[in-house]
């Protein structure tokens, strides 16, 4: 924490030491940057204090004699003489101890805390009291579940309100309370509502005992033989910091790090338990390459080899599709390789998001800027919650605590609806007009199923002069990215100082696009001198049989491209299908060659999240099997080909990274290891995009309703689906309506209908959902059960289907 | 039956619209429930976080803290027999003692007809008429151990029409006809009375 | 009027004594609790009045009667209104919660004189200019509820309450809130979080004062029901004739109920500071004496929470601020007398069941304490009780309420008296009220405590003692 600026201090006097606070400073807080710690269970940094364990009683005397007050409740004040040490003080925290233990059970040695356990270790400080408890203690049945992921064991709970808290004021989901009064008081669920939130995996590192444990970590480990480094978590491009935790070296567990410029200490639980798929089934940890006509192990040179000579086909023959999962160095090594090769078929999306150009070209703002006190957001991207969780968690508390007004421009609600001050939902492919509109001022009337309402208090928050950023991503993978530009643009048209963060999702997609993995751009984010084709170009072309080589560089394009039919065509058209990639899936299946990679936790590097922060990517485990950093075969193949990267270790491609992106140049990649925000690089451009802004809405074809697919967090994807804890959370796939289509069309809630798309037909539950325009239609992307990419096509700008009962 | 009939559901709107803000009318709305089903259900539960806008878990959180709000069924007579001190001096624990073994069940416990329910409670506020009890919160004075078998002979043979079923309280419920209603506004949008305003000393702010 | 000097049948427990009679005035009507009878008697004079005057003008009134709190802390209303910062929306919640043991007044006024209330609570909304009330009854009184609501409907009705009362601008909402049987509740700021629908657990003052943080967090003001009651009087007859009753300190009356070893237990309004309790208890016009002629052992002068008093406190006058230097409180006016055939045990530990019972379980002392103190004193009571656990019951006080407890001088003992409060590692009062009758009684009748406490277990404990030395 930093010292407090001059003047500024409120002077207090600590154990006898004269000593400044910052202004409003919670006592516990200023002991604590002092050096002196003063006992705490239900006292969070990161939620509003209680005051209610009272572990932190410390005798105070502001001016009206001493008295014992909780400091974690108590703002310094001028000339407030505190002391932490006193008989009083002392007194007063041992009884309070003493009275937290007569209940508490003495399993410590069987406790998943036991070892890291603030009441053990104030236990051990204090001693005696235990004995002079003869009575039976308080008993509970033994660890319930309240969730898929999370048991509660009531005996060992101490009541500090931790963890509701979390769930009431931080996450939003509400769904586990105190219970029942006085010395019963419990912490549980309501009967068959289980704590099924995003983010309960945060209780169970909240919880200051061994009350909240976690299913997957559940007796996995001891604390005293695990080890931790710091790193980033790689699941989205938000980039929380987390600790990695490994014991017998195996990756075991994954902790929240409070990273003030990021997710302050908070994790979704997808980034907390998705560690696990590293470790199934699933995972590449060989070589592998045609042997006769079957594809089978080999050994890495005879692999490297095979890839290779893919590799060395005529350039504009060559296709290359992600990147998003490799750390920036490995980024900058195929960058370099590629473009020593000719090869300018580079795109490290899966036609799921926005032109690189667009994205690099405009996002110029901080998660702190987006979530500053006051700032208006409007949201012009899928819904965070799903998506970026942390950023959701960030922005919820800017507009629950810190004023901050959203403006939701989402093809559907989103988790933020409910803290919105407008939201604005249009119809798929109409987000464009009801943009220019705002623009425009013509908030008369609707527009694109947008009331005017909604539309003047939109344009009333945009125009108040507040600072305003916007969040853009890719809100619905059955409309043309096109719709969200001009949207943009017009937006920008509307308040030309907004800002932009984007909300691109896919891990480390924007240290790919500062890479030049894109057809766009070239390294350093620069215009591409020759442009390429993107992934939708690459998959024609191959499909087309125009492409000889196709590099899938951690892409799974028949999962998440958003035309399977066309993937599929495209990989089975190619001569050779090279896939480099950490986990097993469809598209891998289709692979000639298969160059094993050492995943997350395996390797060191850096990661660029979506402000533009680079921050350090820690290896904590032995790599998997065979497998290899991704850097390493760039490295391997460029020597196989010829090529000279210039570099054959980590430490060489930083140095060639910084000589060559300037963006980069005053990096000091060793500071990247020490537990700080990491820097922000610069992200200012000589250029900009081009955002046209009109673009054409084909008319409804009768069909009636207008399809919205996008992601929900518990999905089929690999990462999910190898996961064991988290591969039953996924919901049954259904089709989500408007309350007003259910009557228009006859259809009986939940119940299954059909729906048609070109000719071609499916079957799912209807069920509603409340805030959708009425006339669209939502389907979530790849549950397990149901394929929405079968209902997209990329001759389809917008995608309308029928559905009829029966 | 356990979510709240279409009547209780017009009365529980007229409930929550004498508040700023509907979850303050949880507490009268779980009496509501009670006086539908005799206890508090599940399922009421979870129709009034409906209604007040809150989850499940929330509802169950307040009334899991009150006594009065029985999750399960009990008797349809309860007697709430006062053991604190001004009762306690004056034979309030006997008296208990007597209506466990002539009811032949222990505080907490209901009877096998299903029609008492006894509980050993708190000073309910008539210390002065010790030793005293409740049936379903109507108040008896000053019971000799025979006051007590007498009570419960006219439970019995339903001579007190006076007591209704467990679950209800007042008889009378505030009305507010809409053209009497002064005004009750979200805080958020609640200001200054314009009354007032007029009324203030232009120097003294604070009004007082 | 003549006063009976005897019960009045349909006022349970109310003697209509000598006196004068400021709030309970009506109670010898049986129909005390209609409007026809209000007015015939008076009734929303006082509003009339107050409409007439400025509102600051009504404050400065009630601030110069200084009208003390009834409910506990006998704070002067007149001076708490005054610490509301000047925002609104802000709001008036009347505590009708009333649940400290010995404690019987509250209950009367509702039953009995529900207009009385209501025209208290519009006075006192006038005068801090805010137009919504919460008139919060507890949960187990169906029958003030119902005289309440069936008094409000009526007032509406007849345009006392509610849209431009008496055809003024003035427009007061008066809501009738009803509980769940929670004592904690009582407490201001529980009370408030009751109101706002959530579990009855107090906030922490600092920061939430009700006058600057109450009822979602803006200034309200909580009053007791018999606070508010006085109003209506005071309006119609003004300071100088209110303070004309009572001492200085604690001028009016108030209305006390005296519970337990006496020949007439009741209710009785009586004036404050001048009356003492021996008065109380033995003259004709109150109690009349302890029942059988009995001696007096203890009695606890102001509702459960009080350190006990004994035959060396008699003489003391009723005046809160003497009774806080003698190591008690005059509390809530709840008078509990024990003669000498009371167990000091028996009393002590039902007493002490109550706060256990009563703990919200927020903060840790009370949640784990109080429950602790039944546990032993109940085994001392069943006969299992070790003769380390005396000592063991003032330890874990010393949990709860750290330093020297309140208490009452023991001239036996040459004991010099504690003032009242005590401290508390709680949030709350609650937990530390549960050390009030374990010192008490230990302190005065540690015998009996001894007594209870097999011999065997003496020698049994020594033993394990050299037992675990060894
Ligand atoms: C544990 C506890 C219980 C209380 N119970 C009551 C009560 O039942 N009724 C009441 O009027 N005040 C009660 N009080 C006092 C209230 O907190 C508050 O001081 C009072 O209602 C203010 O009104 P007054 O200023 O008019 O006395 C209680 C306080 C505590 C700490
Ligand atoms: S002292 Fe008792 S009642 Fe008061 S807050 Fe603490 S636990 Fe609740
Ligand atoms: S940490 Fe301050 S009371 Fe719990």
């Amino acid at each position: 924490m930093t010292a407090t600026e001059p003047g500024t201090g409120v002077a207090f006097t600590l154990d006898g030491q004269a000593l400044e606070a910052k202004p409003g400073e919670l006592l516990i807080e200023a002991a604590e940057r002092h050096g002196v710690h003063i006992p705490r269970f239900c006292y969070h940094p990161r939620m509003k204090p209680v005051g209610m364990c009272r572990m932190c009683l410390v005798e105070v005397d502001a001016g009206r004699g001493p008295a014992l007050q909780p400091s974690c409740m108590l703002t310094v004040t001028p000339d407030m003489v505190v002391n932490t040490t006193s008989e009083t003080t002392t007194k007063a925290q041992d009884g309070v101890l003493e009275l937290f233990l007569i209940n508490h059970p003495l399993d410590c040695p069987v406790c998943d805390k036991g070892g890291e356990c603030p009441l053990q270790d104030n236990a051990y400080a204090f001693g005696p009291g235990e004995s002079r408890f003869v009575e039976e203690k308080r008993h509970y049945e033994k660890p319930i579940p309240i969730s898929d992921l999370v048991h509660l064991d009531r005996e060992r709970c101490i009541l500090c309100d931790r963890c509701t808290r979390f769930a009431s004021d931080v996450a939003g989901d509400p769904l586990i309370h105190f219970i029942d009064r006085g010395n019963e008081t419990q912490v549980n669920t309501f009967p068959d509502h289980p704590f099924a939130s995003y983010f309960s995996g945060n209780t169970v590192q909240a919880c200051p005992v061994g009350a909240l444990t976690a299913a997957p970590y559940r007796f996995k480990a001891r604390p005293w033989d695990l080890t931790e480094v710091e790193s980033t978590s790689v699941v989205d491009s938000t980039g929380a910091r987390v600790a990695l935790q490994s014991s017998r070296d195996e990756l075991v567990r994954i902790l929240g790090v409070d990273s003030d410029a990021v997710n302050w200490g908070w994790l979704s639980d997808k980034e907390r338990f998705a560690y696990e798929a590293t470790n199934s089934e699933a995972r590449l940890t060989d070589p592998q390459a045609l042997v006769g006509d079957e594809v089978s192990q080999v050994r890495w040179d005879r692999a490297l080899g095979a890839a290779a000579e893919a590799l060395s086909a005529p350039a504009d023959k060559i296709g290359v599709i992600g990147g998003a999962r490799l750390p920036l160095e490995a980024q900058f090594a195929w960058s370099a390789l590629l473009t020593s090769l000719g090869v300018a078929n580079v795109d490290a999306q899966l036609g799921d998001g926005l032109p690189g150009d667009v994205v690099a070209g405009l996002a110029d703002a901080t998660i702190a800027e987006a979530a500053a006190p006051n700032g208006v957001v409007v949201l012009l991207s899928a819904d965070p919650k799903e998506e970026l969780p942390t950023l959701y968690l960030r922005l919820r508390h800017a507009a629950i605590e810190d004023g901050a007004s959203l403006v939701e421009l989402t093809a559907r609600p989103t988790g933020l609806s409910g803290q919105a001050a407008a939201s604005l939902h249009p119809l798929p492919g109409a987000v464009a007009e009801v943009a220019a509109a705002l623009a425009d001022g013509a908030t008369g009337d609707e527009v694109g199923g947008v009331a005017a309402a909604d539309l003047a208090s939109a344009h009333g928050l945009l125009t108040s002069g507040r600072p305003v950023t916007i969040v853009l991503g890719r809100a619905n993978l059955a409309e043309s990215p096109d719709y969200a530009i001009a949207a943009v643009a017009a937006l920008k048209r509307l308040a030309p100082e907004a800002k932009v963060l984007s909300a691109l999702r896919r891990g480390n997609i924007h240290g790919a696009l500062e890479m030049g993995l894109t057809p766009e751009l070239d390294l350093g984010a620069t215009p591409a001198v020759v442009t390429g084709l993107d992934t939708e170009g690459i998959l024609e072309a191959a499909a087309a049989g125009k492409l000889e080589t196709l590099v899938l560089l951690g892409a799974d394009p028949i999962a998440d491209f958003p035309d399977t039919e066309l993937a599929r065509k495209a990989l089975d058209r190619v001569s050779t299908v090279v896939a480099i990639d950490t986990l097993h899936n469809e598209s891998v299946a289709a692979a000639d060659v298969v160059l094993p990679a050492s995943a997350a936790g395996e390797v060191d590097g850096a990661f660029l999240n979506l402000e533009g922060r680079l921050s350090p990517l820690k290896a904590k485990v032995t790599a998997a099997g065979q497998s290899r950093p991704d850097w390493m075969i760039a490295a391997e193949l460029a020597s196989a080909l010829d090529r000279d990267l210039g570099a054959v270790t980590l430490d060489e491609l930083r140095a060639s990274l910084s000589a060559a992106v300037p963006a980069f140049a005053d990096v000091d990649w060793t500071a990247l290891d020490v537990a700080t925000d990491g820097p922000l690089i610069d992200r200012t451009r000589s250029w900009s995009p081009s955002l046209p802004e009109n673009v054409a809405v084909p008319s409804a074809d009768g069909y009636g309703l207008r399809l919205v697919v996008d992601r929900a967090m518990w999905d089929g994807g690999t990462m999910v689906a190898q996961s064991a804890s988290l591969a039953s959370l996924p919901a049954e796939p259904s089709l989500g309506l408007a309350l007003a289509d259910f009557e228009a069309l006859g259809i009986a809630e939940g119940a299954e209908v059909l729906l048609e798309v070109a000719g071609t037909g499916h079957r799912l539950p209807a069920v509603p959902m409340a805030g959708l325009p009425k006339g669209a239609a939502r389907i979530p992307f790849n549950l397990p059960g149901f394929d929405a990419t079968a209902l997209l096509s990329v001759d389809r700008p917008v995608t309308d289907i029928r559905v009829t009962a029966n | 039956m356990s979510r709240l009939t279409p009547q209780n559901v017009a009365l529980a709107t007229e409930i929550i619209s004498r508040y700023p803000r509907p979850k303050s009318a949880l507490i009268p709305l779980l009496h509501l429930a009670q006086e539908q089903d005799g206890y508090v259900a599940d399922d009421a539960m979870a129709h009034l976080a409906e209604l007040v806008g809150v989850t499940p878990a929330e509802v169950l959180g307040t009334c899991s803290f009150y006594e009065m709000f029985k999750r399960h069924p009990v008797g349809t007579y309860m007697l709430n027999i006062c053991t604190n001190l001004s009762c306690q001096l004056l034979g309030g624990e006997e008296l208990l003692h007597h209506a466990e073994e002539t009811l032949g069940i222990k505080a907490g416990g209901t009877t096998p007809d299903g029609l008492f329910t006894i509980e050993d409670v708190e000073c309910i506020a008539a210390c002065t008429e010790a030793p005293c009890l409740q049936v379903n919160y109507r108040y008896e004075y000053r019971l000799t151990h025979d006051d007590f078998d007498a009570l419960i002979a006219d439970l019995r043979a339903g001579k007190r029409d006076d007591i209704p079923a467990h679950g209800t309280l007042g008889l009378i419920r505030q009305h507010i006809t809409p053209d009497r209603v002064g005004g009750i506004e979200p805080p958020e949008t609640a200001g200054k009375p314009a009354w007032f305003a007029s009324r203030e000393p232009a120097a003294d702010e604070a009004g007082n | 009027m003549a006063h009976s000097n005897d019960y009045v049948p349909w006022a349970p427990g109310y003697v209509d004594n000598e006196g004068p009679k400021i709030v309970s005035s009506r109670f010898v009507h049986e129909d005390s609790y209609t409007l026809v009878r209000s007015l015939a008697t008076g009734g929303y004079d006082g509003l009339k009045k107050a409409l007439d005057m400025a509102p600051a003008d009504v404050a400065a009134l009630v601030k110069d009667a200084t009208l003390l709190g009834r409910g506990g802390a006998g704070f002067p209303a007149g001076i708490k209104w005054g610490f509301m910062p000047p925002t609104w929306p802000r709001y008036l919640v009347v505590n009708g919660d009333e649940s400290e043991p010995g404690t019987y007044k509250d209950r009367l006024l509702m039953e009995r004189d529900p207009h009385q209330l209501i025209e208290g609570c519009l006075i006192a909304c006038y005068a801090l200019g805010l137009n919504q009330c919460f008139l919060y009854v507890r949960g187990e009184m169906a029958l003030a509820q119902e005289r309440i609501a069936q008094a409000l409907n009526e007032a509406y009705e007849a345009g006392y309450c509610g849209k431009n009362i008496l055809g003024t601008d003035v427009s007061i909402d008066v809501v009738l809130h009803w509980g769940a049987g929670a004592y904690i509740v009582g407490e201001e700021t529980a009370l408030i979080e009751s109101l706002e629908g959530n579990r009855g657990m107090p906030r922490l003052k600092p920061p939430y004062f009700p006058a600057a943080k109450g009822v979602y967090y803006k200034p309200t003001i909580v009053n007791n029901v018999e606070t508010l009651a006085n109003l209506p009087w005071l309006m119609v007859n003004g300071p100088e004739e209110y303070k004309k009753y009572g001492s200085e300190a604690s001028p009016g009356t108030r209305l006390v109920a005296v519970s337990g070893h006496v020949k007439r237990p009741g209710v009785y309004e009586m004036e404050q500071g001048v009356v003492s309790f021996r008065t109380l208890f033995y003259d004709d016009n109150f109690c009349q004496g302890i029942r059988d002629d009995n001696a007096l052992k203890a009695f606890v002068p102001g509702g459960g929470s009080a350190p006990w008093f004994f035959d060396e406190q008699l003489d003391l006058l009723q005046e809160g601020r003497a009774i806080g230097a003698a190591g008690s409180m005059l509390g809530s006016g709840a008078l509990m007398v024990m003669d000498d055939t009371t167990d000091a045990v028996k009393a002590a530990l039902r007493l002490v069941r109550f706060y256990a019972r009563e703990s919200c379980g927020k903060c840790t002392p009370c949640r784990e304490g109080t429950s602790w103190e039944e546990k032993i004193l109940q085994r001392i009571l069943d006969g299992h009780g070790r003769a380390s656990d005396i000592d063991l019951l003032l330890e874990v006080g010393q949990n709860i309420s750290p330093g020297v407890y309140p208490m009452a001088s023991f001239e036996a003992e040459g004991l010099e008296a504690v003032p009242f409060p005590p401290k508390q590692t709680t949030i709350c009062p609650l937990g530390p009220s549960s050390v009030a009758p374990i010192t008490s009684a230990i302190r005065r009748f540690r015998d009996e405590f001894e007594a209870k406490i097999p011999a065997d277990a003496r020698a049994l404990e020594t033993a394990g003692a050299e037992g675990a030395a060894s």
